[in-house]
């Protein structure tokens, strides 16, 4: 690619402004907030504050409340990406086989992406939940003991299905271009030579799309950790018992419900930490390695 | 519609740094609420009535969501120094308000610069005391208050040959008709409640006359050590976890949403906050009332503490703001006014004029019931067990409750293990509440 130079000086930096307006208004404000907060102790009003250095750090990280939330987070997490990758993977291959209507099918699948999360947190509920869910009176009627609101089990089954349902169609439209980029002769090569469609799959075309399968799982686990809120916030509202309170719902819940503001702060910095790491480890080893299209 | 009023409703936080400018003779007083529905209706129609009928002041209600947003929505205009004159605040939320000495004006001051003597004695005893300082300064003006209270569905109790004139009256009697509608087959579930904290803990101490943390419940001072692992707590919640194996005892959440077993027909027997009552006449069921249940021994039952939200007035405000709100409370305590919001919303009117109004018209004979959470509350002169529950971080405490109650329910922890690990980190958490002030 060549690179292309602008003339004038003062252009680019115009040109670059309203996003960097953007980012110091909606990030680098709030997140110097963020970091002041988190060495402070304060009642809700403001009224007093203490600096009290890193002292909200060691209280956060030695309540076993948080590390309880750190685990369900990582629970949380692996289980939603690992249910929304393989189904999508599967229906992306279901969907690869199809020969009339693929269009429509790819369209269908790729509809859910649009939900907004909490909307699709209050589908779920409707469904499944005790009082009300239809689902949830077909279930006990069957004689099977279904008490999201009580049993933790069912109610992190609950969660992580609602989250890794919003994200099946965004990773299938990955899957589906990935496996199209695979040349066909590759694997009319592997038919002739006998192999059936499941040896094709797991010895050409799944090594074939391991870069964008790394890359989803990136991704995947960004989204379950920090865009699942509306949906927590919408089905359990954390619950029973702290057993869906993830690492962003726990700020969430401190700040805003217990109005803990220091504490707050300090685990929405610890989160901010968290979240470079996750994108340094994007850039550094998969963005070099995936390519579109 | 001025501009400002328009903007007023969108931008809230950044407008009322203008509302000190007298740009206009009328002086603007926001009132920042968390009634939706048909409650939002009242507000807005209580407004109009006042803005009508005079011509200095006008009341402009704001809606803010629900009763934790709108606190924080007023925490926040106040750190932005730009709050709203009157804030609507759940009973919860009394504990955090009061923490904030300065930043509050109680009502009872607003009320005497306003040139109306404030006569404790013309409102309601048990609304008074919980929402007034230990000295007796009221602090907050009570806008709608509930009591909890048993509904029983009439139809499941017939099926179930239980006494149709004779709700239980105690908890074990409770306990009873519920395994009686389970195994009668009359229902699929005898008991459920909403609100385990409010009414299981709170009005449960106060209307059993047992203590719920030291320093009076929080109300002589802020450092409260819990007192929820007495034995009868530990025999209370031990008979609801045993039910609910069998599924005898439904839970349905932390707040009210237990209300739709009961609606549905799921559950024989309820305890609501009396403000539920709307939904269940709307809902076209057999229903009866009766007061809350009771321990059985001496001197029991006590008296209920109110929930409910009050209106709390913020300092910093001009004179003519203050003389504005003297004079819409001053409006809201009409007896005419408080009739009216009594019978229309199920709220318990705030002063004594308004209930025996109320009592003479004949509306308790014509809908019986409606008076027991009145009596509930009023019955007996509150001990310091039952003037009611004050912490620093009393929402908190109720989530911390409502953890262990979950896990207790789920059946991984029993009654004993549940409430001390509930006094242990209830503590735990008011030390570390009390401390940041």
């Amino acid at each position: 690619m060549s690179r292309v130079v602008f003339p004038a000086r003062v252009l680019p930096y115009l040109l670059l402004s309203p996003q960097i307006a953007i980012t110091a208004v909606f990030f680098y404000w709030p997140a110097s907030q963020a970091l002041w907060q988190s060495v402070l102790r304060e009642d809700p009003f403001g009224l007093k504050t203490t600096f009290v250095g890193l002292a909200n750090f060691r209280s956060v990280l030695a309540d076993p409340n948080y590390l309880q939330s750190a685990r369900v987070t990582v629970v949380f997490s692996v289980a939603t990406a690992l249910l929304a990758m393989a189904a999508a993977l599967w229906l992306a291959s279901a969907a690869e086989r199809v020969v009339r209507g693929r269009g429509l099918y790819r369209t269908l699948l790729i509809w859910p992406y649009a939900v907004a999360p909490a909307v699709a947190g209050m589908l779920w509920l409707f469904m499944f939940n005790p009082a009300m869910g239809t689902f949830a009176y077909m279930l006990r009627r069957a004689g099977y003991n279904w008490d999201p609101l009580l049993d933790p089990g069912q109610a992190m089954t609950m969660v992580v299905v609602a989250a890794a349902w919003k994200q099946i169609s965004y990773n299938f439209l990955f899957f589906v271009a990935a496996m199209q980029s695979i040349p066909r002769s590759l694997i009319e090569a592997a038919a002739i030579d006998g192999a059936g469609s499941t040896k094709r799959f797991w010895t050409i075309v799944l090594p074939l799309i391991a870069p964008t399968t790394f890359f989803l799982l990136v991704v995947n686990t960004v989204y379950a950790f920090f865009d699942t809120f509306g949906i927590i916030h919408a089905v359990t509202g954390g619950g029973p018992a702290r057993a869906t309170e993830t690492l962003v719902y726990k700020v969430y819940n401190d700040g805003f419900v217990h109005l803990s503001l220091g504490s707050s702060a300090a685990q929405s910095v610890i989160l901010m930490a968290i979240v470079i790491l996750l994108t340094a480890i994007q850039f550094r080893f998969v963005e070099r390695r995936v390519h579109y299209g | 519609m001025s501009l400002r009023t328009i903007l007023a409703g969108t931008t809230g936080l950044s407008l009322v740094a203008l509302a000190s400018t007298p740009a206009f003779a009328v002086t603007e007083l926001q009132w920042w609420h968390a009634m939706s529905g048909a409650n939002n209706e009242v507000v807005d129609t209580l407004a109009k009535e006042f803005n009508d009928s005079q011509a200095d002041y006008r009341i402009v209600p704001v809606f803010k969501g629900t009763y934790p947003e709108t606190l924080n929505a007023g925490i926040a205009a106040f750190r932005a120094k730009q709050p709203p004159a009157i804030m609507q605040v759940f009973d919860v939320g009394t504990g955090v308000m009061m923490a904030a000495e300065g930043a509050m004006k109680p009502v009872a001051e607003v009320l005497e610069e306003g040139g109306y003597a404030f006569d404790k004695s013309q409102y309601l005893p048990g609304i008074v005391a919980y929402y007034s300082k230990p000295d007796g300064t009221m602090l907050s003006f009570p806008y709608n208050s509930s009591s909890p209270i048993l509904f029983f569905n009439k139809d499941i109790f017939e099926k179930a040959g239980l006494d149709v004139a004779n709700p239980p009256k105690t908890w074990s009697e409770v306990f009873e008709a519920a395994r009686t509608i389970k195994s009668s087959g009359a229902a699929a579930c005898g008991y459920t409640s909403t609100w385990l904290t409010w009414i299981h803990l709170e009005n449960f101490a106060a209307w059993n006359n047992v203590s719920y943390g030291s320093n009076e419940n929080g109300l002589a001072g802020p450092n409260v050590e819990l007192a929820l692992d007495a034995p009868i707590y530990v025999e209370h919640f031990q008979a609801i976890a045993d039910l609910a194996k069998d599924g005898t005892f439904r839970y349905g959440g932390r707040t009210s949403e237990a209300k739709q077993l009961f609606l549905s027909g799921e559950c024989g027997i309820l305890t609501e906050s009396s403000g539920g009552l709307g939904d269940i006449v709307k809902a076209g069921m057999n229903y009866g009332i009766g007061q809350l249940p009771f321990v059985e021994g001496e001197g029991r039952p006590q008296n209920t503490i109110p929930g409910g939200a009050s209106l709390w007035v913020f300092g910093g405000l001009d004179d003519a703001q203050y003389k504005g709100v003297a004079e819409f409370f001053n409006f809201l305590s009409q007896t005419e006014i408080q009739v009216r919001l009594h019978q229309q919303s199920g709220y318990l009117p705030v002063t004594l004029a308004a209930y025996e109004a109320t009592k003479a018209s004949g509306f308790y004979e014509q809908n019986p019931g409606r008076e027991t959470p009145i009596t509930q509350m009023m019955g007996k002169a509150p001990t310091e067990n039952s003037r009611g529950v004050r912490l620093a971080n009393l929402p908190q405490v109720r989530d911390i409750a409502n953890e262990e109650f979950e896990a207790m329910l789920a059946g991984s922890q029993d009654a004993e293990t549940a409430l001390k690990k509930l006094v242990e980190r209830g503590n735990a958490a008011i030390r570390e509440a009390v401390g940041s002030q």
